[in-house]
């Protein structure tokens, strides 16, 4: 029976695509066949577009590099001890269906972690929406929020950071980004090959319905037409089965029975079983009879697209398959053996005995790549070439930092992390609202540090600039709790790859984050690539979201953002500039989204990390503040909301050419406010200068004020109970109103 | 029976599945009060081998019906009560608590939080009363900050239920300010009378919606939850 066009053009493939799997199998697909290479052939599993570009990022860096080609990877933060993170998107689902779009994603990238033998220890969720002005955004925000919350409490793992941002662009498209970590024994990490002829191949977990057919292909790999009906492609989470199948998969892997395990996220049994065996240089024979269904009638192209949640594939060692289905089923889980390894490297597939699909594993895992065709947008000169030196100077200072403390990117998140259980499992040593988490590691002395972090208008005005701007300001929150850089996975959010303008945009990203990475040492061990993030209107802004981890030598010697005690010293390290391109200030004030982002030196930021670094490490700082959106201003507003003290701050006289907007609210990279015992200034001074990094004495803590002068005269001043009612009260109320 | 005054409070701490806080009680006991732990899957029949037995937070069976009501209908919940009718000690904790009044093993009932959402934070709780086994090493009226982290812990009771519980002092923690005040802007989740914790009319069962194991360890903000262990170290029969 000829495929009619029609089939592959509803599941997602250009002509062209399906030109190439016919010369690849040399015949006709059945259409089974067809489901599953229009699965695994999608943007969102394959990566055809994004492939030739990603092998831009460097795999090494200081820390061992644990995994490559697996579900997840990581660093060994200990001896014999690895951290394993990745992050995901689930930006379509969500904006279809907040609530189960959000929570699912947990569920998915929780299962990447375990899948690999190690105990899920952390989620952050980097969230993006419309201005929180419209209904639509709200309502977003509040199912998103919801979702997670929902999904990752009952789970049991804390949701320690994340980020929140707001920027028209992003009305049409939210980008709901998380990631997860997890612990493992560097020795006892599982892998995801399928080996062994006559090894069972188990599937355990939730039966398989028809919930989140064609999920990859039709709704993670193509634009958001306007009032498309997109719902039933949309996956409904299970945390309590999530939560149970970590505990049996772990306690399954301890056995030594297990010898491969793959999560089914995106494309269910056929990514699962196609991509173990093509890992492993083997085949499968599966019977789809035998998958546990939640309804009758299930055709087998359906069986093998369903993204229904909460399922592992595992290939165990033959013989030992009871002690494996015995865990399962203590834990009240599914878990039935549903075909063999074989030797001959085709993934075939019956049902009911009869062979509905019978392709080569190894090709179906290696889908074509494509290089697309690239071009500078029209707005990008324009931006480059915009003069802010004209831009109207704000009579009343202190206004525009009230203002700024209310702007829902600089606000306190509280009203989203308080939703979130961020202490369970007991190692939360730094909670959300700090420059990043510090986790403890229990029985180890090493802690860790994560974060992520993101900014469009950066990356939108330049896209080589703007993802190094990311990558440095990352790194230096871990560096201000304490921590060193020690690994990076990242969520590459774009538009639609086949318009020029917008690949040249992922292409330019990539590079500025690839040739920072290499600078700064730091691996990219995992991540993930979310195009079509476009409505019929506009794009998104082109988005990389970086998660960093960081390894504190001894976790007792974290800092926090808070000032700590009156008369303390204030230090500034690093220089401020006239940096007001794609700033929170131009964008809130001047409602102007344009210039070029902040200049960045990568050299310099090394030195201000390595000098910050090392009075932590020394014991000299009581406190560490990343300066970023609002700039110097809003940094110091939030040193004194944290610590609930004043601050008496002179802005340096060697920048006074400068202008005072810039010098406040300017968000000039590699500066960090520090502050100190006095007897301590002069050892971080000389730790500066050994570093090459500069720095200032700015001020002093103390007082119920941040009063801010430059020159001898006050430019603004801001009562710190004014400043926090500000701050903590900003989101609720837009969210609420 | 042979007297074993020295020995210490030996724990136990059930896992329901969907529990998620039943390691964290462990490490807590284990490694921050240094007494004897183990722990006790759902369908166990038999606790009478422990001193003291832990119901711990988390989801019991996901928790998609009402907190705690499937966990209540679990074989080890039969012997738990078993074991509490004998006088020995429980303590629930979080969905624990919410097992608890299920089971009827404590009056009254968990409603959602008056704000419609989960909250995870630190709080403030005032000790009323340090007659009981759970409470002993405080001081009556000491303040502790220890965290929550729930969506019902709204707790209600009927009129005659809660006069019951203040005359015979059964009301254990209420939600403060951190100076000690019982208002309505202390109380996180709208329980009434800003109730955190009670106890039942035997004084050796007691639910508590704030997290003692979360606040075991200096690194993580506060170890006020320290002196929840400390009381029941060598003072279970």
């Amino acid at each position: 029976m000829a495929v009619e066009a029609r089939l592959w053009r509803e599941l997602g493939l250009s002509d062209a695509e399906f030109e190439r799997i016919v010369s690849t199998i040399g015949r006709e697909p059945t259409p089974t066949e067809l489901a599953m290479f229009s699965v695994e052939w999608s943007e969102h599993c394959g990566y055809p577009r994004s492939r030739p570009l990603l092998g831009l990022f460097p795999k090494e860096g200081k820390y061992a590099s644990r995994v490559q080609g697996e579900d997840a990877g990581g660093i060994e933060v200990a001896p014999n001890l690895t951290v394993l993170f990745k992050m995901e998107s689930h930006n379509h689902p969500s904006q279809v269906e907040p609530f189960q779009g959000a929570a699912t994603g947990v569920g998915g990238i929780i299962r990447d972690i375990f899948t690999m033998g190690a105990r899920p220890i952390a989620v952050l969720d980097p969230l993006r929406f419309g201005e929180l002005d419209q209904p639509r955004a709200r309502y977003l925000l509040k199912g998103v929020v919801s979702g997670i919350s929902f999904y990752g409490n009952c789970l049991g793992v804390p949701t320690v950071g994340g980020e929140l941002r707001f920027e028209d662009a992003y009305r049409g498209n939210c980008l709901v980004n998380v990631m997860a970590l997890g612990v493992v024994e560097s020795d006892k990490i599982a892998t995801s090959k399928a080996i062994g002829v006559g090894n069972p191949v188990i599937i355990v977990g939730n039966s398989t319905g028809r919930d989140g057919i064609g999920g990859a292909s039709i709704l993670a790999s193509h634009e958001f037409g306007e009032g498309e009906e997109k719902r039933p492609t949309v996956q409904i989470g299970d945390p309590f089965t999530e939560k149970c199948l970590i505990e049996a998969c772990l306690e399954a892997l301890k056995t030594g029975a297990i010898v491969g395990m793959k999560d089914m996220g995106a494309a269910g049994i056929t990514c699962t079983t196609c991509e173990m065996s093509a890992a492993g240089g083997h085949g499968m024979d599966v019977e789809l009879q035998k998958v546990p269904r939640r309804e009758p009638g299930m055709e087998p192209w359906e069986m093998m697209m369903s993204e229904s949640q909460e399922r592992m594939l595992i290939v165990a060692q033959k013989g030992r398959e009871d002690e494996v289905l015995g865990i399962f089923s203590k834990w009240g889980l599914n878990a039935v053996v549903f075909g063999v390894v074989t030797d001959d490297g085709m993934l075939r597939v019956r049902d009911n005995g009869q062979v509905v699909a019978e392709l080569e594993a190894e090709a179906l895992a290696s889908p074509p790549t494509y290089d697309l065709p690239y071009e500078e947008p029209a707005y990008y000169r324009e931006a480059q070439s915009a003069d802010l030196s004209k831009l109207p100077m704000p009579g009343d200072m202190t206004a525009v930092l009230r203002d700024l403390l209310a702007s829902p990117n600089v606000a306190s998140a509280e009203w989203v992390y308080q939703q979130y259980d961020h202490m369970v499992q007991t190692n939360t040593v730094v909670a959300p609202g700090g420059d990043a988490a510090v986790l403890q590691l229990k029985g180890y002395r090493q802690g860790i540090a994560v974060t992520t972090d993101g900014n469009g208008r950066y990356c939108y005005l330049d896209p080589y600039l703007g993802a190094q701007l990311v990558l440095a300001e990352a790194t230096r929150n871990l560096v201000c709790v304490g921590a060193e850089p020690a690994g990076v996975t990242d969520c590459l959010n774009f538009g639609n790859p086949e318009k020029p303008d917008r690949f040249w945009q992922f292409r330019r990203c990539v590079e500025g984050l690839a040739d920072a990475c290499r600078f700064f040492r730091l691996p990219v061990v995992s991540g993930n690539v979310s195009f079509y993030n476009e409505t019929s209107d506009a794009a998104v802004y082109p988005t990389p979201v970086l998660g960093v981890v960081g390894v504190l030598d001894d976790v007792n010697k974290h800092c926090t953002s808070g000032f700590e005690r009156v008369g303390d010293a204030i230090l500034l390290l690093g220089e401020t500039r006239d940096d007001l391109g794609g700033t929170e200030y131009l964008k809130r004030h001047h409602k102007a989204v344009t210039g070029r982002p902040p200049a960045l030196d990568l050299q310099a930021e090394k030195n201000v990390q390595a000098a910050c670094l090392e009075a932590i490490r020394a014991g000299l700082a009581a406190s560490a503040h990343d300066c970023s959106d609002g700039g110097l201003a809003v940094a110091l507003a939030e040193c004194c909301i944290h610590g609930g003290i004043g601050a008496d701050v002179s802005l340096p006289a060697s920048e006074s050419a400068l202008r005072l907007d810039a010098r406040l609210f300017g968000e000039s990279p590699s500066r960090i406010v520090l502050s100190a015992a006095p007897g301590n200034v002069e050892r971080i001074r000389e730790i500066a200068s050994t570093q090459g990094a500069p720095v200032q004495v700015l001020g002093t803590v103390g007082g119920d004020r941040l009063s801010l002068s430059a020159e001898g005269k006050s430019v603004a001043a801001l009562g710190v109970a004014e400043m926090e009612r500000i701050w903590r009260s900003a989101i609720k109320e837009l969210v609420e109103q | 029976m042979a007297a074993a005054t020295k020995t210490k409070t030996r724990f136990g701490v059930v896992i329901f599945p969907g529990s998620n806080c039943d390691t964290d009680a462990w490490h807590a006991i284990h490694d921050r009060a240094g007494a004897p732990v183990d722990y006790i899957w759902h369908q166990e029949t038999d606790v009478s081998g422990f001193d003291c037995v832990i119901l711990p937070g988390g989801f019991s069976y996901g928790d998609y019906l009402r907190t705690g009501a499937v966990a209540r209908f679990s074989p080890v919940m039969k012997a738990v009560a078993k074991f509490a009718d004998r006088g020995r000690l429980v303590l629930g904790i979080c969905n624990g608590f919410q097992i608890l009044c299920e089971a009827g093993m404590v009056p009254g009932a968990m409603m959602r939080n008056a704000g419609q959402k989960f909250v995870c934070k630190y709080v403030h709780i005032r000790v009323e009363t340090t007659d009981t086994p759970f409470t002993r090493a405080m001081k009556k009226g000491q303040v502790l900050r220890i965290p929550i982290a729930h969506g019902q812990g709204n707790y209600y009771c009927d009129g005659a239920t809660l006069a019951e519980l203040k005359r015979s002092d059964q009301i254990v923690f209420r939600y403060c300010t951190p100076d000690g005040e019982i208002t309505a802007e202390a109380n996180p989740n709208g329980a009434l009378d800003n109730i955190a914790g009670i106890c039942n009319p035997g004084r050796n069962v007691m639910g508590m919606m704030p997290h003692p194991e979360r606040s075991s360890d200096p690194i993580l903000g506060s170890a006020d939850g320290r002196l929840v262990w400390e009381s029941l170290i060598g003072g279970a029969r």
